[in-house]
């Protein structure tokens, strides 16, 4: 007689040591999201009431009175934006230059050396750029920034208003605490990450392609626009956007910079500028319960931008030939 | 040129020797009359001299069209002008003169590349004058002993270096430091652990929600804890209140970072691991975390660098004091990022010069960590396969030594004895001496 075979039941007994080892580790998880989510709903719901009171208006409004209902971060956000955009404007050239150059160029000496170097260099604390920055930087940038703002008076967001070209004595505070000086720094302190992250992406580009692209007779920048560059674009993109969220939120560099305005000011070069951290970092110290709630909506908002860019950026890279096997 | 062919067996022992096929030699055209000139080695690498000539030459006339447009043409005025002209000029002189004698992709080729090495060479020049910068202007407070030992509570803002340091700013920096790894080390690795070793849905949830936390500003972290735990929970700004922030921080960077090195240990050493009878609990014991620690010890030390040095969090949370405060539980403490902060805010010089001199302590800290990530991470496997080999042979000469050494007295015994056989298994001994060779 012939019994029906029936699926042999397949389960795993773990010993007691596993379950245990099993159970400490899933803890943990569950600790972490935990206090994850605390953070998000926290400030999700201590936004909230400040964003009942504003309404959308909080989107639009340019001025910080939180106490008497007046009050958004239509200035803040674009100052944070326009900070972020000079920072990275300036910084992914010189990133793209530094990175092929330490992958392609340095001599085989060196190349440890500067790895290291670039590496140290994006561990250095933001506030010693900062220093730099506010002792440094700025007075000898006011030169730069006359000669950009009287050449390219014509394109308004370089223009300044009330400079006089043909006045030679006209006031220097006119160019100083402004977007630009404020993108510089941060565009120096994001420069190393950067430059470390694309590096990174370019030295693991295949040797056999790049071999067969010299043995075809292409030069050597043939060879990196052709080989090193198509297959670092996740990299560049990812160091970018990295770079990008970095920028977005920093906060002591630029709260030692800028002169605070609550106006949205489209003149980078001009002094007078703002950004939704440093505007925290201004205003938590005296805020009101209720001023506290609408500084929370403006970390919110930050915090939003800062995920889109990072969401966007890993989606990118993983679909990217460099970054799918990370 | 002969080519023989492999030869093919027929199966049949003592078959004839397998066939030959021999092609005519390739005879390379010999001029006869042609004088044969001496051969010389082809320089491969290296700088040629026209090379050289061709950047150096292009320099000068850049800079001397520069003065020429400043001078008589356009009215040129300030460094910042002078240099974009005369870096535009630069590679347009290049170019023409690269282009007399290459064509189009080799003139391209050196273009980009006179522009990547300036490009680098701005770079790494800022850098090091980032931090030539911040030393040189600390160099005065660094100078003095007390700037480690003493705190700040004696000295005004008019009082010289010789009195006042940041010694209270290191100690706080270092606790508030020790209390963050001590919360963030364990669960930042168990939960790394967690979302590699017991994968699902729950894991991907997780792994989403920390990798959206990683885009956290700091500051909005030191307003989560000012927000709740010095507003709403009462406790007082602190050490304890800043490492909350600090950890809120660095938990985010340190899983995401442990995650990736703990899913790049080989499935195969696993297998191998799990073959063998051991359970998953010794599988990530002895064999998933020694060999991914010297990453793990990386993503730990960079997330510490980036706790040590971040200022926004400390800011809101830890309180300002001028005097030493090592409890952690009670009475603001202040750390180096904010110790900076504060100093570089007055006016007076020598506050400013403390500032930067807080700041070259601060980057030492960093880097120091960086050479212990350095020599922690170089301990990998190979370094120890090899350390292990050293010492195995250290043991085995320590062994054979007293072989040896009886060997050499029996032989200074009997100097004059040519028949001195080499043991068998003594592979250590020396060479039998020749019989008139004195010993």
């Amino acid at each position: 007689m012939t019994a029906t075979d029936v699926p042999r039941r397949l389960g795993t007994r773990r010993p007691p040591s596993d379950r245990a080892f099993r159970g400490v580790v899933r803890g943990g998880g569950v600790l972490v999201l935990a206090i994850m989510s605390c953070v998000g709903v926290f400030l999700l719901v201590r936004a909230w009431q400040a964003l009942r009171v504003a309404g959308l208006g909080f989107l639009t409004t340019q001025a910080w009175e939180p106490d008497s209902g007046n009050f958004g971060i239509a200035a803040v956000l674009v100052g944070t934006v326009l900070i972020a955009l000079v920072a990275v404007s300036v910084a992914l050239p010189l990133a793209l230059g530094t990175s092929l150059y330490i992958s392609e160029y340095a001599p085989t000496r060196l190349r440890r050396g500067l790895i290291t170097l670039v590496d140290l260099m994006a561990a250095v604390p933001s506030v010693v750029f900062g220093l730099w920055g506010v002792f440094y930087l700025q007075g000898h940038l006011t030169d730069v920034a006359r000669w950009i703002s009287t050449v390219f008076a014509w394109f308004p967001p370089l223009s300044v208003q009330g400079a006089d070209p043909s006045d030679p004595l006209s006031p220097v505070t006119l160019y100083t605490s402004s977007t630009f000086v404020a993108g510089l720094v941060v565009a120096f302190m994001i420069t190393p990450i950067m430059t470390s992250i694309m590096r990174e992406v370019f030295m693991q580009a295949p040797v056999g392609e790049r071999e067969g692209a010299l043995a075809l007779g292409s030069t050597r920048w043939g060879m990196i626009r052709s080989v090193v560059l198509p297959y670092g674009l996740g990299g560049i993109v990812g160091g970018t956007m990295l770079g990008l969220g970095r920028a977005l939120g920093e906060t002591i560099a630029i709260y030692m910079i800028i002169s605070p305005v609550f106006t949205v000011q489209w003149h980078v070069l001009q002094n007078g500028a703002n950004s939704v951290s440093s505007l925290i970092a201004l205003r938590y110290g005296e805020a009101s319960p209720f001023g506290m709630s609408a500084l929370m909506a403006a970390g919110l908002a930050l915090f939003l931008l800062t995920l889109a860019v990072n969401f966007g950026a890993s989606s990118i890279v993983a679909r990217s030939r460099s970054g799918a096997h990370s | 040129m002969t080519t023989t062919l492999p030869p093919v067996t027929t199966g049949a022992v003592g078959a004839p020797a397998p066939p030959r096929t021999v092609v005519p030699r390739t005879s390379v055209p010999d001029p006869a009359g042609a004088p044969r000139r001496p051969e010389r080695r082809r320089q491969l690498g290296g700088t040629r001299i026209g090379d050289a000539l061709a950047l150096v030459g292009s320099g000068v006339a850049a800079l001397a069209l520069t003065a020429v447009v400043a001078t008589q043409l356009a009215p040129l005025r300030g460094v910042p002008a002078c240099v974009a002209v005369a870096t535009a000029l630069f590679l347009v002189v290049y170019a023409a003169v690269v282009s007399l004698d290459a064509d189009a992709p080799a003139v391209r080729d050196r273009l980009v590349m006179v522009v990547v090495h300036g490009l680098a060479f701005v770079v790494l020049a800022t850098l090091v004058f980032v931090v030539v910068f911040t030393l040189g202007r600390g160099l005065q407070a660094l100078l003095h002993a007390n700037f480690y030992t003493q705190d700040m509570s004696l000295a005004g803002p008019l009082d010289p270096l010789t009195v006042g340091g940041v010694g209270h700013a290191i100690v706080g920096s270092l606790i508030q430091i020790t209390i963050a790894l001590a919360v963030t080390v364990p669960l930042g690795l168990a939960t790394a652990v967690f979302l590699t070793e017991v994968p699902g849905a729950f894991a991907r949830f997780v792994r989403t929600v920390v990798e959206a936390m990683t885009a956290l500003p700091s500051i909005v972290a030191g307003l989560f804890v000012y927000a709740t735990a010095i507003l709403a929970l009462g406790i007082d700004k602190s050490g304890l209140a800043a490492s909350m922030a600090i950890s809120i921080m660095m938990l985010p960077i340190m899983i995401r970072s442990a995650d990736v090195v703990l899913r790049l240990v080989p499935h195969t050493l696993k297998e191998a691991s799990v073959g063998l009878g051991a359970g998953q609990w010794r599988t990530v014991w002895r064999v998933v975390l020694p060999t991914a620690r010297s990453g793990l010890m990386t993503a730990i030390i960079l997330a510490t660098a980036r706790g040590i040095g971040e200022t926004s969090p400390v800011l809101l949370t830890s309180g300002f004091t001028a005097s030493l405060n090592v409890n952690p539980l009670h009475g603001p403490m202040v750390s180096l990022p904010l110790a900076i902060f504060q100093f570089v805010k007055s006016p007076e010089p020598t506050m400013i010069a403390r500032g930067f001199g807080t700041a070259a302590v601060l980057m030492a800290l960093v880097v120091l960590l960086f050479v212990l990530a350095r020599v922690v991470g170089a301990q990998d496997v190979a370094a120890r396969a090899r350390r292990t080999e050293r010492v195995d042979r250290l043991m085995d000469y320590l062994r054979l030594a007293p072989l040896t050494l009886s060997r050499l007295v029996r032989r200074g015994d009997a100097p004059d004895s040519p028949t001195d056989t080499t043991g068998p298994g003594d592979v250590t001994a020396a060479p039998a001496p020749t019989p008139g060779e004195p010993s």
